[in-house]
């Protein structure tokens, strides 16, 4: 009779995603310290926006770019390090120049010397020239943002739950970082401004997705007294897990909606935020960020408490459900 | 959680309407909204990234203005010595951040020093009142010298008053130019920020906010070689075609040295007026118009001096040095160089705005042309209508009749988004695009947590209305804990992002605000009627 809707997850799900984590922890420590070598050794890529330079958008007028003709035009220059690149379409072409020696100016006759050689083949779509002092500002203000953000809403955490709880969100955001910056260096996509705006959204998803499942596990804190800490923190789990899959479906839409159709321009951003929100930001939630709190201590003075009852309700529902609630829309409905 | 007051959703309908409503006017051709009250023109702006334009970061030359003021000091302080008849040992001059002076023997030095102390006064501040500190730091340094420092927090008082004078001069430069809706604005203590949006020719208004443009009048000194030059002159370089490119006296790479002498007679400070006209072989030029004294102190230098050249120097390159045929009477006068239709033009513009009081230098520019900005305006709403397509069916599918409450809800809040970015008059830019498509993805999640909520509240044997009432209170908690940690990282980067990255920190924290007041209202208020309604058995999710 019923026409139930899709269920993408079973009603009762019941992983033991607390003993995972001994396969877990040890794959999470494996990837951060990749990740770690993978920055030192590959390093990222940085754009322009932090390590100073030029980069200009050209849109051949006719047909597809020549860019062997380009790159030995602009090699004529002798303008030291510069990347010729395809962006999009075959016409387009992406021209990184290495900061000029020489202080601010000479980075503004380097755009003029390509101007002149390129000439009017060319139609200019971006030009952007970021000078050696605000390119060492924008790197510092974007590292100390980072930490504002991550400082700002461990404060916040720490005065919403307990201490624990906001070290374990800090762990699994440090895992979240670490890992993304370790995506960056294998795909050595650009590293700019957006890119600290895509670690940050990352940061603040991966955080949301946290704290839904710690709310319900401080839900059940308080609720079962009685409960050991690995099942009480799987059944947290387990019911947050439907809700965690359906909104990371959804997201991972608008990302690969926007990944496929977006352009160029935001590319680097949306793949960094596929990898870092849907992939990493998911699996922390579940695998790190909860397992952690048994190590953290939470709910350890409850150890005690076990001995003295016996488990003897293992549903341990309330009898009556928030009774007075629901009499409330009844009585008025009636009206 | 199920009850509204009548009253209480009737200001939720109404709240939703009019913020939605504010985002009409970027529907409506502008002509349209033009008629409108003032209050109603509320847009949403296209960043300079979708609508193409430049940015342009400029920063004042501190060196500059810390010599101009040494020289000024230094001019102080021989008047000073002179008023006050005092005799020096060593002439005043300029040694690395001071000027010195050495009184002679014999000379009643303490009261030279407190007459150069009396130079120094104190900071004021438009906050606090008096500072405290002093403007000059005055120091004995022995054997009768005397030291005189501007003190820093004098220099950089300075710097701030050096921007606010170029400020106006840099808008009177664009404006000049015709350039719709430019934005001049002080950045820090140092710095000039110009953003002009929609400019066919980003290399002009380079050329055109970044010249210092000090004009000057100087009589050629026909008796020196660039070899040779005395004291009293120096070698400036004359600029062929009126090229730039940085010169370094007297090594000139692109025309000939002229050797002038540094007495300036008549400077660009004293002209009312400049415009491009054409001479008799209709070449451009540049023809000006000199304020009263501008024109008498020009009349009388041009009557001494009939037949010998003078030079008209610009930013210290000679842009031409004809010779004085006549005396100039008039207060007219025009400037011939080797110029185009276009640097004519530049010149005028130039001369009318006036000089800026230092040099400016950029250091960050970013152009986008209008092709790439309407290429990705294109591309950002193909991808949102995609991207809201996906979910819009996939939230049907999982929840059917609540998915339809679900994406009521999020269209309402993407109304609500527009209509807030709207009323701030917030730009838009391709990642704050970005950002709405990203804020569907929490709007959406906030029902499916209410939802998921109440699918597990009916599993523990609630009933429908019980389910829905508890599904709502307990998901709302979440919800509010899990937005504001968002909302913190969107605020982040709000502050630290400059740019195209505030603008996604600008989108992300409205739909973060609008998203929690859908949730907390709207959706419920959906519900609740139709629970009103229907009075189910069961929840159909």
């Amino acid at each position: 009779m019923r026409l139930f809707p899709l269920r993408i997850v079973p009603d009762e799900t019941k992983f033991d995603f607390i003993r995972f984590r001994r396969i877990s922890f040890p794959i999470s420590a494996m990837l951060s310290i990749l990740a770690i070598v993978l920055y030192f050794t590959h390093g990222l890529n940085f754009g322009i926006d932090f390590k100073g330079g030029t980069l200009i958008e050209v849109r051949a007028k006719s047909g597809a770019a020549d860019l062997a003709q380009m790159r030995s035009t602009i090699a004529g220059l002798r303008l030291g390090d510069f990347q010729l690149q395809q962006f999009g379409g075959p016409a387009e072409v992406l021209i990184r120049i290495a900061e000029q020696p020489g202080g601010e100016k000479e980075q503004q006759v380097a755009v003029e010397k390509v101007r002149q050689a390129l000439g009017d083949t060319v139609e200019y779509r971006r030009v952007e020239v970021v000078g050696p002092r605000v390119s060492g500002e924008l790197l510092y203000k974007g590292i100390l943002g980072m930490f504002a953000a991550i400082a700002a809403i461990l404060c916040y955490l720490w005065f919403r739950f307990e201490w624990q709880f906001a070290l374990g969100a800090m762990i699994a955001n440090v895992h979240d970082i670490v890992l993304t910056l370790g995506f960056m260096s294998i795909t050595q996509v650009d590293f700019d401004l957006t890119s600290i705006a895509a670690l940050l959204t990352i940061l603040g998803y991966s955080l949301n997705d946290t704290v839904v499942i710690y709310d319900r596990i401080r839900e059940m804190l308080r609720r079962y007294k009685k409960m050991p800490m690995p099942e009480l923190l799987n059944v947290s789990i387990n019911a947050t897990l439907s809700r965690s899959i359906i909104t990371h479906v959804t997201v991972a839409m608008s990302l690969l909606a926007l990944l496929l159709f977006g352009g160029q321009a935001i590319h680097s951003f949306t793949a960094t935020m596929m990898f870092g929100v849907v992939l990493v930001g998911t699996y922390t939630s579940v695998f790190i960020a909860s397992p952690i709190l048994i190590y953290l201590g939470v709910g350890a003075n409850r150890a005690q408490a076990r001995d003295d009852v016996a488990d003897e309700q293992p549903e341990p529902e309330p009898a009556k459900p928030a009774a007075k609630s629901p009499a409330r829309p009844a009585a008025r409905a009636r009206r | 959680m199920l009850y509204f007051a009548r009253w209480k959703a009737i200001a939720i309908l109404l709240t939703a309407l009019i913020v939605c409503a504010f985002a009409i006017p970027n529907f409506v051709s502008s002509a349209t909204v033009k008629k409108w009250p003032a209050w109603a023109q509320r847009y949403v702006v296209l960043g300079l990234d979708l609508q193409g334009g430049s940015h342009i970061l400029l920063e004042v030359d501190t060196a500059d203005v810390r010599q101009q003021r040494l020289v000024s000091l230094r001019d102080e302080v021989r008047k000073t010595l002179r008023d006050a008849k005092i005799l020096y040992s060593t002439v005043p001059a300029i040694r690395g951040n001071a000027v010195e002076v050495r009184i002679r023997e014999g000379q009643n030095f303490p009261a030279a020093l407190d007459k150069l102390r009396a130079l120094s006064q104190p900071l004021t501040n438009n906050i606090i009142g008096v500072t405290g500190q002093q403007s000059l730091d005055v120091t004995d340094a022995g054997g009768g010298l005397i030291r005189l420092a501007p003190s820093e927090a004098a220099m950089t008082e300075r710097i701030r008053q050096t921007v606010d004078q170029a400020i106006p001069i840099i808008e009177r430069r664009v404006n000049e130019l015709g350039l719709v809706e430019p934005t001049v604005q002080r950045e820090g203590i140092d710095r000039i920020l110009v953003q002009v949006p929609g400019l066919g020719d980003p290399q002009r208004l380079l050329e055109i906010i970044g010249k210092t443009a000090k004009l000057e009048f100087r009589l050629v000194n026909q008796n020196a070689s660039p070899l040779n030059v005395p004291p009293d002159s120096e070698v400036l370089c004359e600029v062929e075609n009126q090229q730039k490119g940085d010169v370094k006296p007297p090594a000139c790479t692109g025309g000939t040295p002229v050797v002038v002498y540094k007495q300036v007679l008549v400077e660009g400070a004293d002209l009312t007026d400049a415009r491009t006209g054409f001479d008799q072989n209709n070449q451009p030029v540049v023809d000006f118009t000199f304020d009263a004294t501008g024109a008498r102190k020009f009349g009388e230098v041009t009557q001494e001096n009939v037949g010998r050249p003078f030079a008209i120097i610009l930013d210290r390159q000679v842009i031409s040095a004809p010779n004085i045929r006549e005396p100039i009477l008039g207060g007219r006068g025009q400037i011939s160089g080797h110029f185009t239709v276009e640097t004519a033009g530049n010149l005028a513009i130039l001369l009318r705005a006036g000089a800026l009081p230092a040099n400016l230098t950029p250091i960050e520019q970013r152009v986008v042309g209008p092709g790439l900005g309407q290429d990705s305006i294109t591309k950002g709403e193909y991808a949102s209508i995609v991207g809201a397509a996906l979910v819009i069916v996939f939230m049907l599918v999982t929840y059917k009749l609540f998915g339809v409450f679900a994406n009521i809800a999020v269209a309402v809040n993407v109304g609500m988004i527009f209509g807030v970015l709207s009323l701030l008059n917030a730009t838009l830019t391709l990642p704050g695009i970005a950002g709405i498509v990203l804020t569907v993805g929490i709007a959406v999640d906030s029902n499916v947590l209410i939802y998921e909520r109440i699918r597990e509240e009916v599993r523990h044997g609630r009933n429908a209305i019980a389910a829905i009432d508890a599904g709502f209170t307990r998901a709302l908690a979440t919800i509010l804990d899990s937005n504001i940690t968002t909302f913190i990282a969107a605020a982040v980067l709000f502050f630290i992002g400059t740019g195209p990255v505030k603008g996604f920190a600008v989108t992300l924290g409205v739909g973060i605000a609008t998203t929690l007041f859908t949730a907390f209202t709207l959706t419920r208020l959906i519900v609740a009627y139709w629970v009103r309604w229907r009075r189910p058995t069961y929840v159909p999710i």
